[in-house]
């Protein structure tokens, strides 16, 4: 009893602190990111509180439904990599060891099964759901990892299976997706038991598409010579296009964000004070190790100016077709750039290659994420094979830091930027 | 038995019959890698179905195309397409399993040159109308991919012919088990695995009459077994190392049943002769044991598991689990958890590319054999 006191006292706490930092903010010019996050969880943590329904849903899915039935979404991959970047991964990791569950699994699932049943990470753990929306066309890992959570919260999980697109995006695919869409509503309807808006929700989808047209526009700043950010600030930004897009906070904050990069660029302000060369990033960022990559590539004058990932957030809006923002849905969810061939996956790095005029390619192979490393090995041959270009890979894990050697990885940055160094002296002779 | 000696000598060196068979008979050969391909499509166009293993030995050159956490099914694979030892192979199905499979199609489309590739992408969850729909829509594609594939029309006829056959070795695998639980030492752990091997590679009609006269040898066999071991159930994905049998009698077990991608999964289910033939494949599909690649609830494959050991009265369950396999290894803890419930003992084996010295894993089954 006194327990369930204490737990409520700190919920009105959050509650409270969040409501007091949200009217504060509107007053306030530039929005940090801090700010908005701490907005974000303690409304999402509160929701006991205030009677609204909480979603954890994958990094990839569909969540302009959820805003639009007042649904709060919760990313326990986003969680995953604050673990991470807390340095709190190889703890909790052994942990879900312990509870069985193998080292070699994703650790993102990992540090969240185990946080679940402890409460720990940097925030105290997530609030808890009342549904689970699992969308595949990140990974197979989601499926399993949601049925776990699933059964240990015992509440209904939503599974929005995204056949992969090896070679096309065939009419049976199309079909069965835009079905399972209307599922996922008749879904969301019986959660919450109330109708969907349907013009609510097409408002949120087309502010959705603005805001990953922002982003687009944001990462494309970095062709500037000198970049105005790096990828890492890029990592860093991203939480909002993944958690809250189709938001009008959202919207604000990268119009600034955009407006910030664009007068940067205008005015040579580059993010690694002595860019002499360009790299793009592929694979999830290792959280743990951010500060000290960028300091390490910062030191050889190179700056990271793209990444595969972030821009899996925009790579879709091709895709956008009519003027039914819902029927869009099926392919902007099923061709994402982790949902289709490596040959296809292959052919876009070189795209961002050219766009972002790079020196190298760096590859982080991910024990922890197979559908995005198993090809990489494929996609380095291509690269060097149709543009010449050097490529780095290391061998790391997103979230579990524990058998994170910098010596080594230094010393291979080391040596590859040797080689970048030299093919561009040549380059210039 | 003359037949499982001819059985063993074909999966020994299956490569081996599958060139004989082609010299032989002129039929194509279509690879494939997961128990989820309708190879009733493959047979019913004439060709012969072929399940690839790969090899745990002498990797050379998978490893320029996987990292090292990457299981040893899936590089033992790719491993023997690119040394070109598949080359009897006309063409091959990958249907979508798991993250691993999804990228070893890939890899295998860059890197292998085959006359047909064709990518089944199933749904991942089986247990609602659109996937049912869905998997009825890429039932068709398929048979219309390897009409092509192999310019040939698979007619009605022939789609009831593979159904049937089929059914009937399927029934007869049944009857196969239901023999091995009445007396389970009347066949070797090895040679059963063998059997499931066969069956996956050999000439179908042959099999048929091959398991034909096996079991009916068995049934009609007045050899007494007594046989004081404890009764196994093994579960897990693929069974790569048949010498695990011989460990587990050797330290005083038996195998009396298995969910196994090499057993049980692979034969469970019967086909409806009454509807149409493609219907029938794809309800037997959406309803056989699932792999945990596949979503069919939250609890079936525990459930399943549970069913198994107490319809095979056995004494406990082994875990062969498959080093850097996901989906089965984020079942394992909430399986282990049902089947403490239920006071069912189970052991965990970690398979790599290779087993653990023959005497310290002889020496674990003894301890968990042990406690049962």
């Amino acid at each position: 009893m006194k327990k369930k006191i204490l737990e409520f006292l700190k919920l009105i706490l959050i509650f409270s602190f969040g409501k007091v930092k949200k009217f504060t903010l509107r007053f306030k010019k530039t929005k940090t990111m801090k700010d908005m996050m701490i907005v974000y969880y303690s409304e999402a943590k509160a929701a006991p509180l205030t009677g609204k329904k909480v979603a954890w849903i994958t990094s990839g899915g569909p969540v302009e439904p959820l805003i639009a039935m007042d649904i709060i979404p919760v990313y326990p991959e986003n969680h995953g990599a604050m673990i991470g970047a807390a340095k709190m991964g190889g703890g909790l990791c052994e942990k879900a060891e312990a509870m069985g569950y193998s080292s070699d699994l994703c650790s993102y699932a990992r540090s969240d099964i185990s946080c679940a049943t402890v409460n720990g990470g940097p925030i105290g753990g997530l609030p808890k759901p009342d549904m689970l929306i699992c969308c595949n066309n990140i990974c197979g890992t989601v499926l399993k990892w949601y049925e776990v959570q699933a059964r240990y919260f015992n509440v209904p999980l939503f599974i929005l299976d995204t056949p992969i697109c090896h070679t096309q995006y065939t009419p049976e695919i199309a079909r069965y997706v835009r079905s399972q869409f209307d599922e996922y509503f008749a879904f969301l309807e019986s959660a919450c038991q109330k109708k969907l808006n349907y013009d609510r929700l097409n408002e949120v989808l087309l502010r959705s598409f603005q805001t990953q047209v922002l982003w687009q526009e944001i990462l494309d700043t970095t062709r500037s010579k000198p970049s105005p950010m790096t990828a890492f600030d890029a990592f860093f930004h991203m939480a909002l296009i993944v958690t809250l897009r189709g938001t009008p906070e959202v919207v604000d904050y990268y119009t600034e964000l955009l407006k910030t990069m664009k007068d940067r660029a205008a005015r040579g302000i580059g993010a690694v004070p002595n860019e002499k060369y360009r790299l793009l990033w592929d694979n999830i960022p290792i959280w743990h190790r951010m500060r000290w990559l960028s300091k390490e590539f910062a030191s050889h004058n190179a700056c990271l100016v793209a990444d595969t990932y972030t821009s899996a957030w925009c790579g879709t809006l091709k895709y956008v077709k009519g003027d039914n923002p819902i029927d869009s849905m099926a392919e902007v969810y099923t061709r994402i750039y982790l949902n289709i061939g490596v040959d296809e996956m292959a052919k876009m790095v070189i795209e961002m290659i050219d766009k972002y005029e790079v020196d190298g390619l760096v590859l982080h192979s991910n024990r922890s994420c197979k559908p995005y490393s198993f090809g990489q090995l494929d996609i380095q041959k291509i690269v060097e094979r149709e543009r010449g270009l050097p490529c780095l890979m290391i061998e790391s894990d997103m979230v579990d830091e524990r058998s994170f050697s910098e010596g080594q990885i230094s010393t291979r940055i080391d040596a590859f930027m040797e080689i970048i160094k030299e093919r561009k002296e040549k380059s210039k002779k | 038995m003359e037949e499982i000696t001819e059985i063993k000598n074909i999966t020994a060196d299956p490569y081996a019959y599958c060139r004989k068979y082609k010299d032989e008979t002129g039929k194509k050969i279509v690879g494939y890698t997961c128990s989820y391909t309708p190879e009733e499509l493959i047979y019913a166009a004439g060709a012969l179905p072929f399940r690839i293993f790969g090899t745990n030995q002498d990797i050379r050159l998978a490893d320029a195309n996987l990292q090292s956490y990457c299981c040893s099914l899936v590089r033992g694979i790719l491993e023997e397409a690119l040394s070109n030892r598949l080359d009897f192979i006309d063409g091959v199905i990958f249907p979508h399993t798991c993250d691993s499979i999804q990228r070893l199609s890939d890899i295998w489309r860059i890197n292998v040159k085959q006359k047909f590739h064709i990518d089944f992408v199933l749904p991942v969850k089986l247990n609602t109308a659109s996937a049912r729909q869905y998997l009825f829509d890429i039932l068709e594609k398929l048979k219309n991919d390897l009409e092509r594939a192999l310019s040939v029309q698979i007619t009605d006829a022939t789609l009831a012919d593979a159904v049937k056959t089929y059914n009937q070795i399927r029934a007869l695998m049944k009857k196969l088990y239901a023999l091995r639980v009445q007396r389970p030492a009347i066949i070797s752990g090895r040679d059963f695995h063998s059997i499931i091997k066969a069956a996956m590679m050999m000439d179908r009609k042959i099999f048929l009459k091959t398991i034909e006269k096996i079991v009916t040898q068995i049934e009609t066999s007045d050899r007494k077994v007594i046989s004081g071991d404890k009764r196994l159930v093994l579960a897990g994905s693929v069974c790569s190392h048949p010498e695990i049998y011989d460990i587990i009698e050797q330290a005083g077990g038996i195998v009396v049943g298995d969910d196994l991608c090499t057993g049980s999964r692979y034969f469970e289910g019967v086909m409806d002769e009454n509807v149409s033939p493609m219907e029938a494949i794809a309800r037997r599909y959406l309803n056989r044991p699932v792999c945990p690649a596949k979503h069919n609830g939250l609890t079936n494959r525990g459930e399943n598991i549970i069913r198994i050991v107490r319809e095979s009265k056995a004494d406990g369950v082994v875990f062969l689990l498959l080093k850097f396999c996901d989906p089965h290894a984020f079942d394992y803890p909430d399986i282990k958890a049902m089947l403490d419930k239920e006071n069912i003992p189970c052991m965990l084996l970690d398979m790599e590319e290779q087993l653990p010295a023959e005497a310290q894993l002889q020496t674990r089954f003894e301890t968990f054999i042990q406690i049962l």
